[in-house]
C-alpha cells in the first residue's frame, strides 16, 4: 500500500478532504468577517449566529414551506442578508463614531439573542437535514472515494469566494468599497451615498454567513451552537490573516483548513489547537496578519 | 449678479474648540479666489465646512441660490461643489484610473478621460499602477483631475502646490488657468503667493478664523508688507 511518511495515502487523503471542506467555510466566514470589518470598523460578533440563522432557515424553508435545497441555497442569503441589512439600518448605524465597544456588545448580544430563540424551540441537539438528491452518493477518483456532495462544497465556497472577490475588486461598487474603506468622509464627499454602502455591505457579510449556513447543513447538523462552535476558529483566521483583507481570509481559511486536516494525519493530539497556535505565532511576529498593511 | 457662493458669519467647531468665527466670503461665478492665512488659522476647515464636511457648524452658507446647510454629506456633490483635500486623498487600494473614475459624475459638462490624458500624460502612462505609487505631483494632479470629470461648478482646493518642484507648481497653475477660461470656480487656499497671484483675480486674508482683510489682485504689491506682518513670513 501506499504511504506517505508512514501514513497510508488514502488516510492523508481523506484529512486532506476533511480539512479542504472545513476551510471552505472558514474561508467563506473569515471574508464576510474581514468585508464587514474593513468597512464598518466593527467586529460581527453575530457572525457565528448569522451563520447558524442560515442553517435553520433552510431547515425552515423545507419543513414548513416544502423548499427545497437548491431554491434554498439562494433565497436563505437573501432572506438573511436583508435581516442583516434591517438589523444595520435600525441598530448598527447608531453606534458609529462611537467606541468599537458598542458594535462589538451590541453584536455579541445579537448572537445570544438568536441561539437563545432557537435553543428554546429545537433544543441544543442537532436537526437533521438530508443532502439534496442530486448530489447523494459519492465518485470513486481512484485514490480515494468522494462523497459528491463534499465535493460540491468546495466548489460552491471556491466560486462565491472568487465571486465576491471579483466583486469587490474589479467592479464599481467594489471600488467605492475600497476607497471607503481607506476615506469614507472622502468618498461621501464625492456623493457616494456610503450609509447605504454601508447597509448594503453589512447585508453582504450577513449572507455570505447565511451561504455558508445552508452549504453546513446537509454535513454537519442543523443545531443553536453550530455557529459557536465554528466562528471561535473563524476569528483565529481573520487575525492570521489580517484584519480586513479580503483576499487575506479567502487564502487563510483555505491553508488552515488544510494544516487542521494535516496534523490530524500526522499529530492528532495538536489538531484541536493547532490553529491557535499558529494564531499566537503570527501575532508575535506580524502582529497586523500574514496579509495586513503595517 | 448673486454671488454663486455666499457664506456669512460661518462658525464652525470641532468638539469643543471654536474654531471659525463668522467668516464671511462672497464668490462670484467664474472668480479664482485664493484664501490666504498663517498656518492654523483655519483655511482648510473654512473648506471642510463650505463642503459640508464639518457638521458642527453655524451660519449662512449658500451655493448656487440654495441653502446647503441641511444638505448631507453625500449630496453635496449633486449641487456642483468639489473638494480636493490638503492631503490630496488618493486611494491606495485603487488604480489611477479606478481613482480618476471614482468620484460619480455629476454633471455632463466635466472633462472627458481623454482631455485629462492630454493634460496630464502621466496619469496616462501610469493608468494601471496603484493610486499611491505616483509622484507627489502627480498625486495632486491626479486629485484635481478626478474632481474636474465630474463636471463640478466650483472647486474647493487645499494647497495644491505643498511640498511640490517649481516644474509640478508651473504645471498646476497651467491648469487653473485652463479651469478659469472653462468658467469654472475656484477657492484656492495657498501659501505660496506668487504662485496665487498668477491665477487669483482676488485675496482674503484670514486670520484667527475670520476674514480679516480683502482684495483684488491688482493690489498684491502695495499689501505686501501688510501679508509680511499677518503671514509671519
Ligand atoms: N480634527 C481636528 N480636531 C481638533 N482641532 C482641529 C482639527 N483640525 C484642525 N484643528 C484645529 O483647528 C485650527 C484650524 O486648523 P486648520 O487645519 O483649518 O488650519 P489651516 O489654516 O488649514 O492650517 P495649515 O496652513 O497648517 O493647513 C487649528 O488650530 C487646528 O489645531
Ligand atoms: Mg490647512
Amino acid at each position: 500500500m501506499n504511504t506517505v511518511f508512514g501514513v497510508p495515502l488514502p488516510a492523508l487523503l481523506g484529512q486532506l478532504l476533511i480539512g479542504l471542506i472545513n476551510g471552505s467555510f472558514y474561508a467563506l466566514l473569515s471574508l464576510g468577517l474581514a468585508i464587514i470589518f474593513g468597512l464598518l470598523r466593527m467586529i460581527n460578533f453575530a457572525h457565528g449566529a448569522q451563520y447558524m440563522l442560515g442553517a435553520f432557515t433552510a431547515y425552515l424553508l423545507l419543513h414548513f414551506a416544502g423548499i427545497g435545497y437548491w431554491p434554498a441555497l439562494i433565497l436563505t442569503p437573501i432572506i438573511v442578508g436583508v435581516f442583516g441589512a434591517v438589523i444595520e439600518r435600525l441598530f448598527l448605524q447608531r453606534l458609529y463614531g462611537l467606541d468599537p465597544l458598542y458594535g462589538l456588545l451590541f453584536t455579541f448580544g445579537l448572537a445570544l439573542m438568536l441561539e437563545g430563540i432557537f435553543r428554546y424551540y429545537y433544543g441544543a441537539s442537532g436537526q437533521p437535514y438530508a443532502t439534496p438528491p442530486s448530489l447523494a452518493g459519492g465518485t470513486n477518483l481512484g485514490f480515494m472515494f468522494l462523497p459528491n456532495y463534499r465535493g460540491w462544497v468546495v466548489v460552491a465556497s471556491l466560486l462565491v469566494c472568487i465571486g465576491t472577490w471579483l466583486l469587490i475588486e474589479k467592479t464599481k461598487l467594489g471600488a467605492y468599497l475600497r476607497a471607503a474603506t481607506e476615506n469614507s468622509t472622502l468618498v461621501q464627499a464625492f456623493g457616494v451615498n456610503v450609509p447605504i454602502l454601508l447597509t448594503l455591505t453589512y447585508g453582504l457579510g450577513v449572507a455570505l454567513a447565511a451561504f455558508a449556513g445552508v452549504l453546513a447543513a446537509p454535513i454537519y447538523q442543523v443545531s443553536p451552537l453550530m455557529g459557536s462552535n465554528i466562528i471561535i476558529v473563524v476569528f483565529a483566521v481573520v487575525v492570521v490573516g489580517g484584519m480586513g483583507s479580503i483576499l487575506g481570509a479567502i487564502v487563510t481559511g483555505y491553508v488552515l483548513g488544510i494544516t487542521e486536516g494535516l496534523t490530524k494525519v500526522f499529530y492528532p493530539e495538536a489538531s484541536n489547537t493547532v490553529i491557535f497556535v499558529i494564531m499566537a505565532i503570527v501575532l508575535l511576529v506580524r502582529p497586523a496578519g500574514l496579509f495586513g498593511r503595517e | 449678479m448673486n454671488a454663486l457662493l455666499d457664506v456669512r458669519g460661518l462658525n464652525a467647531w470641532y468638539g469643543e474648540s471654536h474654531v471659525l468665527h463668522g467668516v464671511d466670503m462672497q464668490i462670484r461665478e467664474g472668480e479664482t479666489v485664493t484664501l490666504l492665512g498663517r498656518n492654523g488659522v483655519g483655511k482648510t476647515t473654512t473648506l471642510r465646512t463650505i463642503m459640508g464636511i464639518i457638521r458642527q457648524r453655524k451660519g449662512t452658507l449658500r451655493f448656487n441660490d440654495q441653502d446647503m446647510m441641511p444638505v448631507p454629506l453625500h449630496k453635496t456633490a449633486r449641487h456642483g461643489l468639489g473638494f480636493v483635500p490638503e492631503e490630496r486623498g488618493i486611494f491606495a487600494s485603487l488604480s489611477v484610473i479606478e481613482n480618476l473614475m471614482l468620484p460619480p459624475q455629476i454633471a455632463k459638462n466635466g472633462m472627458t478621460v481623454d482631455e485629462i490624458f492630454e493634460l496630464f500624460p502621466n496619469l496616462h502612462e501610469r493608468r494601471n499602477s496603484p493610486g499611491t505609487k505616483l509622484s507627489g505631483g502627480e498625486q495632486q494632479m491626479l486629485a484635481i483631475a478626478r474632481i474636474l470629470r465630474t463636471g463640478v461648478r466650483m472647486l474647493l482646493l487645499d494647497e495644491p502646490t505643498e511640498g511640490l518642484a517649481p516644474v509640478i507648481v508651473q504645471r498646476i497653475g497651467d491648469v487653473l488657468i485652463r479651469l478659469k477660461q472653462r468658467g469654472i470656480t475656484v477657492l484656492l487656499v495657498e501659501q505660496n503667493f506668487r504662485f496665487a497671484s498668477r491665477v487669483a483675480d482676488r485675496f482674503y486674508l484670514m486670520d484667527h478664523g475670520h476674514i480679516q482683510s480683502e482684495f483684488p489682485v491688482a493690489q498684491l504689491g502695495e499689501r505686501m508688507d501688510e501679508l509680511h506682518k499677518v503671514l509671519g513670513v
